[in-house]
């Protein structure tokens, strides 16, 4: 199987890193998840899109000598020398069941499915934590306020890798509450789209019908001349000053 | 300060010198006659000797990338006489893959009176679907209707796509869209409810719809949220990938064995109805491409359903994205959204020039980017010897207004600005790579395979898109054909009569690979690449 390019390096390139204490030499270039591999882990827990999305390769680490605590993404974060590395791979957090259809997208309803957003001290150590670089501390204080649009805007990079959650000293599971603040804002807050309404009726109606099945029914030629002859919407321009 | 290295920054000045002079110029698309030149001579897909026609089972013949070919004709992991008397589990239906199309199967399974487990290889939604950035698309503007939006998905796909599929796809996209934001999903939206829409590759109207640049976190994210949430009837298990689907004596499905992948055990879980929604296969490294897939793509779904007599369709065909980052190193292989391109930036190459209409269809876009660099000598090299071609990503901010980028694109401008690279000012490195899975597992409308109780939906299946997937049109057959095999599914499940499980078809499959002399070596599916280093 193809490995991940990485550059060639020789010996005395390599610097120290230390994985769940343990020494090894790895190419200063690799990202924490590629030192890891090359150390000799094939990884199964800790590793999921390798592409900053998917949250599952949340690290802590510290750096000899360098009193302060960082964190990041496994896959996103460039190794150094002498790192101190320790995968947070599962944490775990408290999580509501709830029935999206009939709730209610109101202060009240946040409160009530998650009451410890207002035990939040706002003390920000899950924004220093975070690797989205969101104001975490931001979001919940609008939580705290019972405002769901900008909850739901603020926390809208949200991967849900569980880094604000481990440093929170009220026991928060930030992310969960967030989620809830997306989906009751998507859901009843955000405008509705009249075109999409319309479309549906349209569609409903059977007004497409016969273009589609006219259209099954062509030859590859007579498909290919239709192609041809189609019309492209001309690309957005400069958006008016308005705008 | 820039993070690019000095030889790199000189072509940057370049790239800088002719931006206002580009802004004005359009550089002509391709006729399908040239299209049809550059495709053959610079695709991956048309280097003969990187292809193969595999020897046995149903689809005898079908070519397909060689490292494809050596999986699907792999052996499996159990034996005919693995035990299925006691099976770990029991449910209606079986939903193998915790992505976008495994989650919308069981949600839709689940509203039609099933009882659903739910299986995935690693977290549910470590999934490509998590990290489709670009948008899903559906005609749902005025000027556009799904006539319209077939005809595109036709033509993006070489006119080889099945017509019944597409139908289904473009006539249930406005649902969709509805769909999804019933449960909750954020889509951009102008302040009186206008969806905003863009142009993609290979579209003749604007229908992307978004929401930012973490389209597909957005669908996944939310999906998974609302399977938590019917947790009586949706059982997900993690870490326990399928490695061999179960018929019973009456050659219909009856489950699968699965692994789990911290203690090795295989365990039975029985089914009335199984749904194959395990993705595509990037994490091969097809010609030693780099890939944007996440970790578990290995095409599993592909060789599992082959192995009970499926057939596949069209993985001849494997799409390269135009733009996968090329630098630096640490993220080479990463995607740039295609949205980069559909806001205005143009892909040019090392003099500041354009030389390929920055929204052909991305086969197209791949093998003008390849013959840039391979036959023109156009590239720009990196220090580590990675060819590319420039995305000049700062035209966006003159064409739609400062700020546009870090709204519309805050994943890339943190991806890249984690490198020192500030995408708002300098433009990025781009090259093709090995994206998606066009071909896969043949379905019908209503997600059924040849299969008595067999369903399938997603990046695993074959024909929705012919030979060439569109950008969105993924995230919509996801949902689409999602929606459909979980319904289908639930509706099966509810009128079959089981009869007695058994692994028959394993002891007739190794049969057929001694008697063809068949020999691979590998034991599948894979489940992961192994990356560690060989010492
Ligand atoms: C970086 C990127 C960007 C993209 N951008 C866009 C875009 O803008 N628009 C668009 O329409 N499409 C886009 N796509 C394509 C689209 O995201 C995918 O094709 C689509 O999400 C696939 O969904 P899926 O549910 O079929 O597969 P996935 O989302 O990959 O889910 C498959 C799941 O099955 C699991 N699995 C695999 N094997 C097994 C097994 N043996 N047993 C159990 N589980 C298994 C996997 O772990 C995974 O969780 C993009 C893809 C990528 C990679
Ligand atoms: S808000 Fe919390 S869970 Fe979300 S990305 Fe930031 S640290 Fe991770
Ligand atoms: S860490 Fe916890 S208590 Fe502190 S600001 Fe964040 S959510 Fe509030
Ligand atoms: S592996 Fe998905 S964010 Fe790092």
């Amino acid at each position: 199987m193809e490995t991940e390019k990485q550059s060639e390096v020789t010996e005395a390139d390599l610097i120290p890193v230390y994985i769940m204490g343990k020494r090894y030499m790895v190419p200063p270039t690799l990202t924490i998840m590629k030192a890891m591999e090359y150390a000799g882990y094939k990884l199964v827990r800790g590793c999921g899109c390798r592409g900053g999305f998917c949250g599952a390769c949340a690290t802590a680490y510290r750096i000899l000598g360098d009193p302060k605590l960082y964190f990041g993404l496994a896959c996103q974060t460039v190794v150094q020398p002498n790192m101190y590395l320790a995968q947070i791979p599962f944490f775990p957090a408290q999580r509501a069941t709830y029935d999206i259809t009939k709730l209610e997208p109101t202060a009240t309803t946040l409160f009530s499915i998650y009451p410890e957003v207002l035990r939040c001290l706002g003390c920000g150590a899950c924004t220093k934590a975070c690797p989205q670089e969101i104001d975490v501390r931001a979001y919940m204080a609008a939580g705290m306020k019972g405002d769901i649009a900008t909850m739901a805007d603020l926390s809208f990079d949200c991967i849900m890798c569980g880094l604000c959650a481990v440093r929170c000293p009220a026991e928060e599971a930030q992310y969960n509450i967030a989620i809830l603040a997306r989906r009751l804002y998507g859901r009843y807050l955000a405008p509705r789209s009249k075109h999409l309404e319309e479309r549906l009726e349209e569609i409903e109606a059977g007004e497409f019908d016969v273009a589609l099945a006219e259209l099954k029914r062509l030859s590859r030629e007579e498909l290919v001349a239709r192609y041809r002859a189609r019309d492209i919407e001309p690309t957005e321009g400069p958006r008016e000053e308005e705008d | 300060m820039s993070g690019y290295p000095p030889e790199m920054q000189e072509s940057i000045r370049l790239v800088e010198a002719t931006r206002l002079r580009r802004l004005k110029e359009t550089f002509p698309t391709m006729s399908l006659e040239e299209r049809e030149q550059v495709l053959n001579a610079f695709h991956p897909d048309y280097i003969k000797e990187k292809m193969r026609a595999i020897r046995v089972g149903v689809s005898k013949g079908q070519r397909m990338p060689v490292e494809l070919a050596d999986i699907v004709e792999g052996r499996p992991h159990i034996g005919p006489d693995f035990d299925l008397s006691e099976p770990f589990a029991e449910t209606d239906v079986l939903v193998i893959g915790g992505g976008g199309a495994g989650a919308s199967a069981a949600l839709l399974a689940q509203e039609n009176g099933a009882k659903v487990i739910l299986v995935t290889k690693l977290r549910f939604g470590d999934a490509n679907t998590m990290m489709a950035q670009g948008g899903i698309q559906a005609a749902d503007r005025p000027n556009d209707s799904p006539a319209i939006h077939y005809l595109d998905v036709m033509g993006g796909g070489h006119f080889t796509n099945v017509p019944e599929l597409v139908e289904a796809l473009v006539m249930d996209a406005p649902f969709v869209i509805k769909w999804l934001e019933d449960l909750g999903m954020m889509f951009d939206k102008e302040p009186d409810g206008t969806m905003v829409e863009r142009h993609g590759g290979g579209t003749s109207r604007m229908r992307m719809h978004s929401a930012r640049d973490y389209s597909g976190a957005e669908i996944m994210r939310t999906l998974r949220d609302e399977v938590r949430n019917r947790e009586e009837d949706i059982t997900v298990i993690e870490f326990s990938p399928a490695v061999e689907l179960v018929l019973d004596d009456k050659g219909q499905i009856a489950g699968a064995v699965v692994m789990n992948l911290e203690t090795g055990v295989y365990s039975y879980i029985k089914a009335k109805a199984v749904i194959l929604a395990t993705g595509g296969g990037g994490r091969l490294h097809y010609q030693g491409f780099p890939t944007t897939n996440h970790y578990g793509a290995t095409a599993d779904g592909v060789v599992m359903a082959y192995r009970v007599g499926a057939p596949l369709g069209y993985l001849e065909s494997m799409q390269y994205h135009p733009t996968g980052a090329a630098f630096p190193e640490q993220i080479v292989g990463l995607l740039v959204t295609e949205k980069v391109r559909g806001l205005g930036a143009q892909p040019v190459n090392k003099y500041g020039e354009q030389f390929v209409y920055p929204l052909e269809p991305r086969d197209v876009e791949a093998a003008a980017f390849i013959r840039e660099c391979k036959e023109r000598g156009n590239g720009i090299i990196t220090p580590t010897g990675q060819p590319g071609v420039w995305l000049d990503s700062p035209m966006i901010e003159i064409i739609q207004g400062p700020g546009t980028i870090k709204k519309n694109l805050p994943a890339m401008v943190r991806q890249f600005g984690r490198f020192g690279i500030d995408i708002t000012q300098e433009p990025m490195l781009v090259y093709p790579t090995l994206h998606y899975q066009n071909g896969g597992v043949r379905l019908r409308a209503d997600g059924s395979t040849e299969i008595p109780g067999l369903f399938i939906a997603g990046e695993v299946s074959g024909g929705v898109h012919g030979h060439n997937r569109l950008m969105g049109n993924s995230l919509l057959e996801i949902t689409v054909f999602g929606r459909r095999s979980g319904r289908s599914a639930a509706a099966y499940a509810q009128q079959v009569k089981p009869g007695k499980p058994t692994l028959a078809h394993i002891e007739a499959w190794n049969r057929e690979l001694e008697e063809a002399g068949v020999d691979t070596g590998v034991i599948s599916p894979i489940l992961l690449p192994d990356y560690t280093r060989r010492v």
